[in-house]
């Protein structure tokens, strides 16, 4: 998730044209709350346990009575604090997309990663309330000997699964939607061909969003809700599958024709259109609720979801992060150790996982230490064998980072443009200016800077003007550290901490509030300074 | 040459209306009739049927959220751009969706799960 | 859409850039409004866990035993006026009038208290008839809906105390009157929701 949103965060205002998120301070506030919320769950490795519970935390299991210990508190209070940060992100994204475009870009004529980061956030919005409210149920249960999800006093479990699902499957599409628009900005870029169908992406990454709500209960077909309702959750989760397709043949008719260049990106977008497909389809096998009275909880489901979630979004990520990281700092990632990477998790992941479909359908289950059957060790450990060449594609990935630091100067991205872009990012230097962009720029068509490109735009280079600017503040690291405090307290349950950070925590967000100098300018002169230098780089580039 | 066209709107409050004595007024009696009807149909038992109460009580709070939602909060379709409505239309359909569906869902869960009032064990769900 | 001087056989190419600083329209109300919707949703999720829980009463008291109506009645009152005085504070506000502004401003904090007020002496009421939030799962479910909403309010009254002192030392300047707008919003929003409460949790609760 954070990975997903820091993209997001990066690239949507260079897109759009806009020199920040709406609101800066929002923005702060909320990657330090993200962070305190991985610190808790680290604190949890050295200082008591973490829970084991599943990801999900299903009570009973996950109530005081079977969880005696800290493990589950921790769960709760950093999810709590962390989804604080991802809820505040995705309203500032929002307002970002809505009210920061540059002039001229309609909605229409925004990049398809801008439009899949604008349902992506709207979806952050409408579920993570979701998992707040489940969350703090579970903690009234643990912490207040209320009766929500108790076996007895009128509780009920099956509440629980039913709230975390509303909000867990909306989250599957928090994260693919993003990777998504990335594939879409890759295969237009390497491609050298504008994205076919943009109104047709647009209306599938809506319709996407609003059905990702009506399919919740497939996570437990199983759990006894009946024929009708399962039948009607079946229909619509198969229906979902449809405008993802669409996307996939969006991809395929863009790249026919095309001038495909087999750049690191692209590698691992082909990848994606492979392997996510495949898991795509096991996924509407699910979707059969006959067919998951046999395969739910088994390892054919595990393979189904890893199946999509590697092929998706984690291809996706290394796709994004190979294609925009010249952006952000300045230089290319090394070719050899990116292609390695892409590979070996490539293949990797194949012997890791395809077994593991006909381990399921034999009828292994999910979360077993051990497993009697002689006869099926061969697939588990073919699947070793693939997880073994993963850890390569990820020591490889990590080398494609280290040896780019070490040649950096020999991968020095100094256009700006590293892969002829199409889209405004790539108008900026490489890094771009703390402004982004010295004047606002105009919009006219969809993939502005391929219109701009060619229709001879010429980078301005006097009249600049002084830039208003966000000041720097620690208070959203201040007030996310008192948080981690209070959360490390209430699992602890050390009540007079609980409710002095609390009180320190009130105080200070409300001391915050009288603080009104929140900007500042950059003066034109230094403008003209940090442009003169890109005119100069650029100028060599010609000589 | 200059080339934008859209209105620079920094003085102005980006599109929110703004309410006037009078609409506040309207708005706070018809919240008030809307609000003594349904205490009033519970309290003396006014209708005979408690179906038809109920039905009262939950139509009456929803005009009443309307009130609410273009007096007070000066819902329109107009302010920001139509994205408030917008906004607003997105959550109403999650917030019915949650909870119709929660409510089909458990009821139906419920009535094929439900234990049995025996002493057998019930196996558990993993 | 058309700012684009398409260069058919014109002279000029077509702009690419502003040459003045662009000042975005400010996004704070779109934002709180988004915000306000989230929040909606978490409320929605308590509607939904007392629409199910609602009927749990393991053997203890329901809420026909437990529900005074007039009480509730009162109680519903304070925070209409509360929301009506709010009203004139804005109109204050756009008045420019600071003295206007923080006496309904005040008027309506004092409202909001008497509302809090009230729903903390009927939970302690409850509580020493024995119907504590630990007894059913119903009414697990009406004291985490009926308090997350007082919290709200309560956390109303915070701000709308902050903002007095803030209005006091700096006066109606532009980022006061985006705040009031801003708690505007999150006031009435808490009266909706509490049409909900009483309609949902209180009415149909003594119907039975």
């Amino acid at each position: 998730m954070p990975l997903v949103t820091g993209l997001m965060n990066f690239v949507v205002p260079l897109q759009i044209g806009a020199r920040d998120v709406a609101f800066p301070f929002l923005n702060n506030f909320s990657f330090w709350m993200t962070t305190c919320g991985a610190a808790l769950i680290m604190a949890s490795l050295f200082v008591g346990e973490f829970a084991m519970t599943g990801w999900l935390a299903y009570p009973p299991l996950s109530d005081i009575v079977y969880s005696p210990g800290v493990g589950v508190d921790y769960y709760i209070w950093a999810l709590q604090i962390a989804g604080v940060g991802t809820l505040l992100s995705g309203v500032n994204l929002i307002v970002t997309i809505v009210k920061m475009r540059a002039p001229g870009m309609s909605m229409m004529k925004m990049p398809v990663f801008t439009w899949t980061a604008l349902c992506t956030n709207i979806l952050i919005v409408a579920a993570f309330p979701v998992l707040t409210a489940v969350l703090v149920l579970l903690g009234l249960d643990r912490y207040a000997d209320t009766n929500f999800f108790t076996n007895d006093l009128g509780g009920n479990a099956m509440m629980y699964i039913n709230l975390i699902w509303i909000w867990g499957h909306p989250e599957v599409y928090i994260l693919i939607l993003p990777a998504f628009g990335v594939f879409s900005e890759v295969v237009s870029t390497f491609c050298r061909k504008r994205l076919f169908g943009y109104s047709s992406m647009v209306y599938a990454t809506v319709v996407i969003t609003i059905l990702s709500y009506i399919v919740w209960l497939h996570h437990f077909f199983t759990m006894g809700s009946g024929a009708s309702v399962n039948a009607f959750f079946g229909i619509t989760t198969m229906i979902i599958s449809i405008p993802t397709g669409a996307k996939v043949f969006n991809w395929l008719f863009t790249m026919y024709k095309g001038r495909i260049s087999f750049d690191v990106p692209m590698l691992w977008t082909i990848g994606f259109m492979l392997t996510f497909v495949i898991g795509g389809m096991t996924g509407v096998m699910l979707a059969v609720p006959p067919a998951d009275f046999v395969l739910h909880n088994s390892l054919f489901l595990i393979a189904h979801f890893h199946n999509v979630i590697i092929g998706g979004v984690v291809f996706g990520m290394f796709a994004g992060i190979v294609y925009w990281f010249p952006k952000a700092f300045g230089f290319k990632l090394d070719e050899f150790w990116g292609k390695m990477s892409f590979w070996l998790w490539t293949i990797g992941f194949y012997f890791a996982f395809m077994p593991l479909y006909v381990l399921g359908l034999m009828g292994v289950t999910r979360r077993m230490s051990q497993f009697d059957d002689p006869s099926l060790q061969i697939w588990f450990i073919i699947a070793a064998f693939g997880a073994l060449l993963i850890a390569g594609g990820i020591g490889s990935f990590i080398m494609s980072i280290v040896v780019a630091v070490i040649k950096r100067d020999k991968l020095r991205d100094e256009t700006g443009d590293p892969w002829g872009g199409r889209t405004l990012e790539w108008s900026t230097s490489s890094p771009p200016p703390a402004y982004n962009f010295a004047f606002t720029p105009v919009v006219h068509e969809l993939d502005a800077w391929d219109d701009m490109k060619k229709r001879g735009y010429v980078r301005p280079t006097s009249g600049f003007l002084d830039i208003h600017m966000p000041k720097n503040t620690g208070a959203g690291f201040i007030l996310a550290a008192i948080s981690l405090v209070l959360g490390f307290a209430l699992v602890w349950h050390i009540w007079w901490l609980v409710a002095a950070s609390f009180i320190v925590l009130i105080a200070g967000s409300i001391a915050h509030t009288f603080n009104y100098d929140r900007d500042y300018h950059i003066p034109a002169s230094e403008v003209v300074k940090t442009e003169e230098e890109r005119t100069a780089l650029l100028a060599k580039q010609q000589a | 040459m200059s080339a934008h066209s859209h209105a620079h709107d920094d003085h102005h409050d980006g599109g929110a209306s703004h309410g006037t004595y009078k609409s506040y007024v309207i708005g706070f009696v018809l919240s008030v009739i809307l609000t003594a009807i349904p205490f009033w149909l519970v309290m003396d038992g006014v209708l005979d049927s408690k179906v038809a109460t109920a039905l009262w009580v939950m139509g009456l709070g929803v005009i009443q959220i309307i009130v609410h939602m273009v007096y007070f909060l000066h819902m329109n379709t107009k302010s920001e751009g139509g994205w408030n409505m917008l906004a607003l239309i997105f959550t109403l359909v999650i917030v019915a969706i949650a909870i119709a569906g929660s409510l089909w869902v458990m009821y139906h869960l419920n009535t094929n799960m439900m234990p049995q009032m025996d002493h057998d064990m019930i196996p558990s769900f993993g | 859409m058309t700012m684009a001087n398409t260069t058919a056989a014109q002279t000029e190419a077509p702009v690419f850039y502003l040459k003045e600083e662009h000042h975005p329209e400010t996004g704070t109300m779109l934002g709180f409004w988004i915000y306000l919707m989230s929040d909606c949703l978490i409320f929605a999720i308590l509607f939904a866990t007392y629409a199910v829980l609602g009927q749990n009463y393991a053997a203890g008291p329901a809420p026909a035993d437990l529900f005074d109506l007039e009480l509730v009645a009162i109680n519903t009152s304070m925070l209409l006026f509360s929301s009506i005085t709010y009203g004139f504070a804005m109109l204050a506000m756009e008045k420019g009038s600071i003295k206007g502004t923080q006496v309904w401003l005040a008027i309506t904090g004092l409202f909001g208290v008497a509302f809090v007020g009230l729903e903390i002496y009927e939970f302690h009421h409850l509580w020493s008839l024995g119907a504590t939030p630990m007894r059913s799962g119903f009414l697990s479910a009406f004291y985490t809906l009926v308090a997350t909403h007082g919290l709200h309010v309560t956390f109303g009254i915070i701000w709308l105390v902050t903002l007095m002192v803030q209005v006091a030392q700096r006066g109606l300047i532009v980022e006061n009157k985006r705040r009031l707008m801003c708690l505007s919003m999150f006031w009435h929003f808490l009266d909706v929701i509490w049409i909900g409460v009483f309609s949902v949790v209180y009415l149909l609760g003594v119907l039975g």
